[in-house]
């Protein structure tokens, strides 16, 4: 590899940490509940999950139901946090935006994390004229900067749900191809491996059972904040009313709705940026107390 | 290896690059479903138009041909015809440029400014509060939509405290200094996360080698020290990570141009979008695309300048 290469998985600010003290093990008890940042993520997206997911229970009003006898309302005992211009309540739309966001970024995660990995283990496992393919391709997604790419292919491609599944995977499988790849260049000249291999094993059964349980990790803790990626990507489309589209709600299109009163209403806009904020601090924190229970002899 | 043939070979290594950019933005027109002519023209096209549009882009030829026409015309400096302005591509491109450009360098410079210090702060006593503190700033930044964040700064420092101008690019210098502040300072907000941990994570690194140590036992200043030991070799890992992430910055002016309206080429894209002027998406693109492969370059070269270690071999 250059000595000033772009390539390759450098970009991650994580593997400016672990440059140092790679791989250097230290024994202590390393139980999930005694990571403070994983106990804080948890609890947030916890939290968060319950609220989307119980969003029917929670709160009576239907979110797209309008009343044009309560537009604009302030917060009261009925409307938590108040109504919108069309007097549909602010807090069950934020329910709902929000279990429809999540949804598809928890989904949207799935095909890059999964298209990136087997990229990157056929690139890193195998090398040579393959490896050159597909690290060449990576470098030229790369190049186009992550939102232009994702709103010019939903904007070919049509606004909606699919069209955000399909500009994410085609964007997104990058990073875990550098991942992976990265991890298995070093993992393929351990001696696990070489006993495999001289023990007749083949490549498909090497990859699949002994290289990837022992590389995926890399992949999983990316993963954490490629979600937070993705869902401000499907917040941002929607705002500009490339994503999920009206009368839906989603935490996009209601700050996109909600900035016409910013000098009156402050909170139609500044509640579901909030909660889109706080989603991405509960799984940021997950990744980081992932990254330390998984990753030993770091902090 | 000399630096000229070093920033040769790099350049070499561009064109494979650059030419999958070109491709991309090519296939672009056939993502589209259906009939692209038809798509882009609306319900209402005449048979006539679509026929047009057919013969102008060679739709009716195989692909291969397409995408010779394609970089035919590309290579001669002609990025299509605006379906809406009427007008070429190019030269819309070209007039929109440079408020973009300032955006970019603007925001590179104050993130520059808000994360120094900040790692700095951060990374000169390690687990102390102000430690965490600092810690904290990525976490929230990273899950910040930058469009939100440019609304609160508007309302707040442009329309409550009447600070900065709402919207616009201004005149003269000074004038985009002042117009551009709320939206740079939102796209520097957005990259800061990353360069901050990064360049955390490097100072405490070099902070932990002989050298710094040597350099505290002569009794070397402390403000001297950050700045001519620490700062000068951490910021290299640094100098990389801004290099990567400048598609993001470059990716974030698109949606912050649009929510403060600079007449940049990302509130052009925008617009283009909705006025599905076709040949300008793909023309942005591809001028995005470009750039980042070009301050990548860039990055390379301020790397192997900033480091001597760096050899300029393969």
């Amino acid at each position: 590899m250059s000595a000033v290469s772009i390539t390759g998985a450098a970009g991650s600010p994580e593997s400016q940490e672990r440059a140092g003290a790679a791989h250097r093990a230290q024994p202590r008890p390393r139980r999930w509940y005694r990571q403070p940042a994983l106990v804080a993520g948890l609890s947030i997206i916890g939290v968060i999950l319950v609220l989307v997911i119980a969003a029917p229970l929670i709160t009576s009003y239907n979110p797209d139901t309008q009343n044009l006898n309560a537009t604009l309302a302030g917060v009261s005992g009925h409307h938590w946090l108040g109504t919108d211009q069309e007097g549909r309540d602010t807090f069950t739309r934020l329910l709902y935006g929000g279990r429809l966001d999540l949804q598809i970024a928890f989904i949207a995660v799935l095909f890059p994390f999964v298209l990136g990995t087997i990229l990157g283990s056929i690139a890193g496992y195998f090398g040579g004229w393959i490896d050159i393919i597909i690290m060449r391709l990576v470098d030229i997604v790369v190049a186009f900067p992550f939102f232009v790419l994702i709103i010019a292919l939903v904007f070919v491609l049509g606004p909606g749900e699919r069209s955000i599944y399909i500009a994410i995977t085609l964007v997104g499988w990058v990073s875990y191809a550098r991942i992976i790849r990265g991890e298995i260049l070093v993992a393929k000249r351990q001696e696990y491996v070489l006993a495999a291999q001289s023990g007749g094993l083949s490549n498909l059964r090497i990859m699949g059972r002994h290289l990837l349980p022992n590389v995926i990790t890399q992949a999983i803790i990316y993963a954490m904040s490629d979600i937070v990626q993705d869902l401000l990507a499907i917040v941002t489309l929607s705002y500009f009313g490339l994503g999920i589209q009206p009368p839906t709600s989603d935490w996009g299109t209601m700050i996109s709705d909600g900035q016409n009163f910013l000098t009156t209403h402050w909170q139609l806009t500044t509640i579901p940026g909030l909660a889109v904020v706080i989603t991405g601090l509960g799984l940021s924190l997950v990744g980081d107390g992932l990254a330390d229970l998984l990753r030993p002899g770091q902090s | 290896m000399g630096r000229m043939t070093f920033i040769g070979r790099r350049l070499l290594l561009l064109i494979p690059t650059a030419v999958g950019v070109t491709i991309i933005a090519f296939f672009m027109i056939h993502l589209i479903p259906g009939d692209p002519a038809q798509t882009i023209l609306g319900i209402h096209a005449t048979p006539r138009a679509i026929t047009i549009l057919h013969r102008e882009w060679g739709l009716d030829r195989p692909l291969a041909s397409q995408y010779w026409l394609f970089m035919d015309r590309l290579v001669h400096g002609n990025l299509g015809t605006s379906l809406y302005y009427g007008v070429p591509v190019g030269g819309l491109i070209t007039s929109h440029l440079p408020p973009t450009l300032w955006l970019i360098s603007y925001a590179a410079v104050l993130a520059v400014v808000i994360s120094v210090p900040l790692a700095i702060i951060a990374a000169s006593r390690k687990d102390a509060v102000r430690d965490h503190v600092v810690r904290a700033v990525p976490l929230l930044g990273l899950g910040m939509p930058a469009f939100w964040l440019g609304l609160i700064l508007q309302v707040t420092l442009a329309i409550k405290f009447r600070l900065f101008p709402v919207s616009g690019y201004g005149t003269g210098i000074l004038g985009h200094l002042h117009s551009m502040f709320l939206p740079s300072l939102t796209v520097a907000i957005a990259l800061c996360p990353v360069i901050i941990r990064s360049l955390r994570a490097s100072m405490l690194n070099v902070l932990g080698s002989d050298f710094v140590t040597t350099a505290r036992a002569k009794g070397v200043p402390a403000a001297r020290l950050y700045v001519r030991h620490v700062l000068r070799n951490a910021v290299i890992p640094a100098v990389t990570v801004l290099g990567i992430n400048i598609g993001f910055l470059v990716g974030g002016t698109v949606i912050v141009e649009q929510v403060f309206q600079i007449p940049g080429i990302g509130q052009l894209m925008i617009n283009s979008i909705f006025q599905r002027d076709f040949d300008v998406v793909q023309a942005v693109a591809l001028v995005f695309g470009f750039m980042v492969v070009m301050v990548n370059l860039l990055t390379d070269v301020a790397y192997a300048s900033l480091d001597p270690r760096v050899r300029f071999d393969k």
